[in-house]
């Protein structure tokens, strides 16, 4: 395996810098109480006045005036490393952020589809020079290798460990990540690179220094692996998009929902997941934010599919108060799997397929508004199209006597004028374990007009026919 | 007189035109009635064509005449929606129709929202056959309807009563469907003339 080393020195003035429209203007980072204020990091405009990093607050005023003090943010440089191992997990599987201010990558398995490694350094330097960070990337057989020799060079490449191990000895002891006391002792022993170290009996080694150098060499050497914790993409969407004014309309709600959704598309093609389930949450001035809830059958991440379903649901909305800002929660992301199509479809407008539909119907028309018909095992007819308890659904028809095609939702009493029975009375007597008890005696029957019913009476009651069906 | 022109020459260069009638591949969605198939001008329904069933009553009739197509179309995996029927289809008879339920899909809607809804499930192109049950609407709506049925390639089929037989309809088929006697009667159908004689409903005594 090989391991590019990409260290960012200035990580933290770096990450105000890209922020500021003059970034060649003298700044300083402050941190520290507010009794004493340090310089934490100085731009090289800000060198040029005098200023270095460590100097208090008070001195640098004394030597320069024109400066700007920005606070040093430690939430926001951790924000950008998670932002910078995002970037680097496109170039690669195993991204880690071990150590600070550095991203470690495995590129080896990568360089088959980002070209030979100076096309992929040229490439990462690109980008992390659009994105205006200082970096230096080095690339070396482990990963402890790599970040130690970030310290001294730059744009180094060794492709094997004979490479790595000849690089190493040239570093200086103090540069390659041994604890200080026992760095300051190899120096006063007079050993000034790890060559020398190297040289050494490794039991006269492990008898002056505590076990932890030992394990540093070997580690260093690539003969102690390291369990890197690698980054792994959140398993959540959130984003959140400010409006500059009042939004009332739905209309004016379309163009910020179509960002946050092109947001969604993108973080789930790179998850290779789709999402199930999502929230927007409307905020308003006061009060609490309006929840909209997109809910799906099935994952999807096709941006131009979900802006519709939320579009959908927004419209049904009424806004109760003007919207000032759009939050778009995430958290069902199952993985995805894209319906298969088939190749030489029978029609050739088909568009749209049906799980598409059916999510545009249901976004529309309501949760519930797209239904299956499932036949139930029970002579009931009002218990035959809906699930009583959990019952599977038939597959084949039931035998017996013909039904009526069309159920109505309630009983009809049926005028008994010029009523003909056909065939009849069929009895259909169940129920009475589950409190729905029926008695009834079928008949088949034929109005005036010539339409043919299905109605039933009561057993032993009078009166009405009751009509249920229609044998359309 | 000018020169003799050859009857092949002029019309080889298309400038006559001929009302020659357009070969319409026969039998693409058969009725499933051997005698109405017989007189439709494509051998079944139209395909890609918005049929109007004019129904003497409500709920009367329309699955007689639909359920052998539709139990076709669901055998061989092709989707059938119910836009808003004014009934509950009861299953059991369903299944005895040969009727795949597993195809099959009902969607509630108000009355409005059921035109729009039977418009985008006739546009997308996924379904076989899409019925629907519109009350009282105008021949725009027909028409939309008529225009989704073209764009998705999808049959339609439109359920009204049959005072609308009078008023004029951008439907492809029109049969109105009696119950004294049971009969079938073809208003129009395009591409032919309409039959004269009505069709005795089989299967219906």
């Amino acid at each position: 395996m090989l391991w590019a080393c990409i260290l960012l020195p200035q990580l933290a003035l770096d990450s105000v810098l890209r922020g500021r429209d003059d970034p060649q203007a003298p700044l300083v980072l402050l941190s520290g109480p507010a009794q004493r204020r340090v310089l934490q990091a100085v731009n090289p405009a800000a060198r040029a006045l005098g200023l270095r990093a460590g100097q208090s607050l008070s001195t640098a005023q004394a030597l320069a005036s024109s400066f700007t003090c920005v606070e040093h943010d430690p939430a926001a440089v951790e924000q950008l490393q998670q932002l910078l191992a995002a970037w680097a997990y496109q170039f690669s599987s195993q991204v880690s952020l071990h150590y600070p201010r550095t991203v470690l990558l495995e590129v080896e398995s990568s360089l088959g589809l980002f070209g030979p490694w100076p096309l992929f350094e040229a490439r990462l330097r690109k980008e992390l020079g659009e994105l205006g960070l200082r970096h230096r990337i080095v690339l070396a057989s482990n990963p402890v290798a790599a970040r130690m020799l970030a310290n001294a060079h730059d744009g180094l490449a060794l492709n094997d460990a004979q490479a790595t191990r000849a690089a190493l000895a040239q570093m200086p002891v103090d540069r390659i990540g041994l604890p200080v006391e026992a760095a300051t002792a190899l120096s006063r022993m007079g050993l000034r690179d790890l060559g020398q170290v190297l040289g050494l009996p490794r039991d006269t080694l492990a008898r002056r220094f505590a076990a932890s150098v030992q394990v540093h060499l070997d580690r260093l050497l690539g003969l102690r692996p390291m369990a890197l914790a690698c980054y792994r993409p959140p398993d959540r969407f959130e984003a959140r998009l400010e409006l500059n004014f009042d939004v009332e309309s739905h209309q004016a709600l379309l163009f910020p929902l179509r960002r946050l959704i092109a947001d969604l598309a993108a973080f789930l093609a790179s998850r290779d997941g789709g999402v199930q389930r999502f929230t927007l949450h409307l905020e308003h001035a006061r009060g609490v934010a309006t929840p909209v809830v997109v809910g799906l059958l099935a994952a999807e991440r096709e941006a131009g599919m979900l802006f519709e379903l939320a579009r959908g649901r927004l419209e049904q909305l009424s806004l109760p108060a003007p919207v000032r800002s759009v939050r778009l929660v995430a958290d069902d992301l199952p993985a995805f799997v894209p319906q298969p199509g088939e190749l030489f479809n029978a029609r050739p407008q088909q568009q749209q397929g049906w799980e598409q539909l059916r999510e545009r119907l249901r976004a529309r028309l309501g949760d519930e508004s797209v239904r299956a018909v499932q036949a139930f095992a029970d002579h009931r007819p009002e218990c035959a199209w809906q699930a009583a308890g959990g019952a599977p659904p038939l597959a084949r028809a039931p035998g017996g006597p013909p039904r009526p095609g069309w159920l109505l939702a309630e009983p009809q009493a049926l005028a008994p004028e010029g009523l003909r029975l056909l065939a009849g009375p069929e009895r259909i007597e169940s129920g009475w374990w589950d409190g729905g008890d029926v008695r009834r005696d079928y008949y088949l029957v034929e109005t005036p007009a010539g339409q043919r019913g299905w109605a039933y009476r009561p057993l032993g009651e009078g009166g009405p026919l009751w009509l249920q069906g229609w044998f359309a | 007189m000018g020169a003799v022109v050859s009857l092949d020459g002029l019309l080889d260069e298309r400038r006559v035109w001929k009302g020659r009638p357009l070969a319409q591949p026969r039998g693409l969605q058969p009725t499933g009635h051997a005698a109405l198939d017989a007189v439709l001008p494509g051998g079944g329904w139209p395909p890609g064509a918005l049929s109007e069933l004019l129904l003497a009553a409500e709920g009367a009739g329309e699955l007689h005449l639909l359920w052998p197509s539709l139990a076709r179309l669901t055998a061989s995996g092709e989707r059938v929606v119910l836009v808003a029927p004014p009934f509950i289809p009861y299953p059991p008879a369903w299944l005895a129709a040969g009727v795949d339920l597993r195809w099959l899909s009902l969607i509630q809607a108000s009355r409005v929202e059921a035109l729009w809804a039977a418009e985008q499930c006739l546009r997308s192109g996924s379904c076989g056959a899409v019925l629907c049950w519109p009350q009282q609407v105008d021949d725009r709506a027909l028409r939309r309807l008529q225009v989704a049925a073209e764009t998705g390639q999808t049959l339609a089929f439109a359920c009204r009563p049959q005072q609308a037989a009078l008023n004029p309809s951008p439907a492809a088929l029109r049969i109105a469907v009696d119950l004294h006697p049971a009969q079938w009667r073809v208003l129009k159908c395009r591409g032919g003339l309409a039959p004269a004689t009505p069709i005795a409903m089989a299967g219906r005594g």
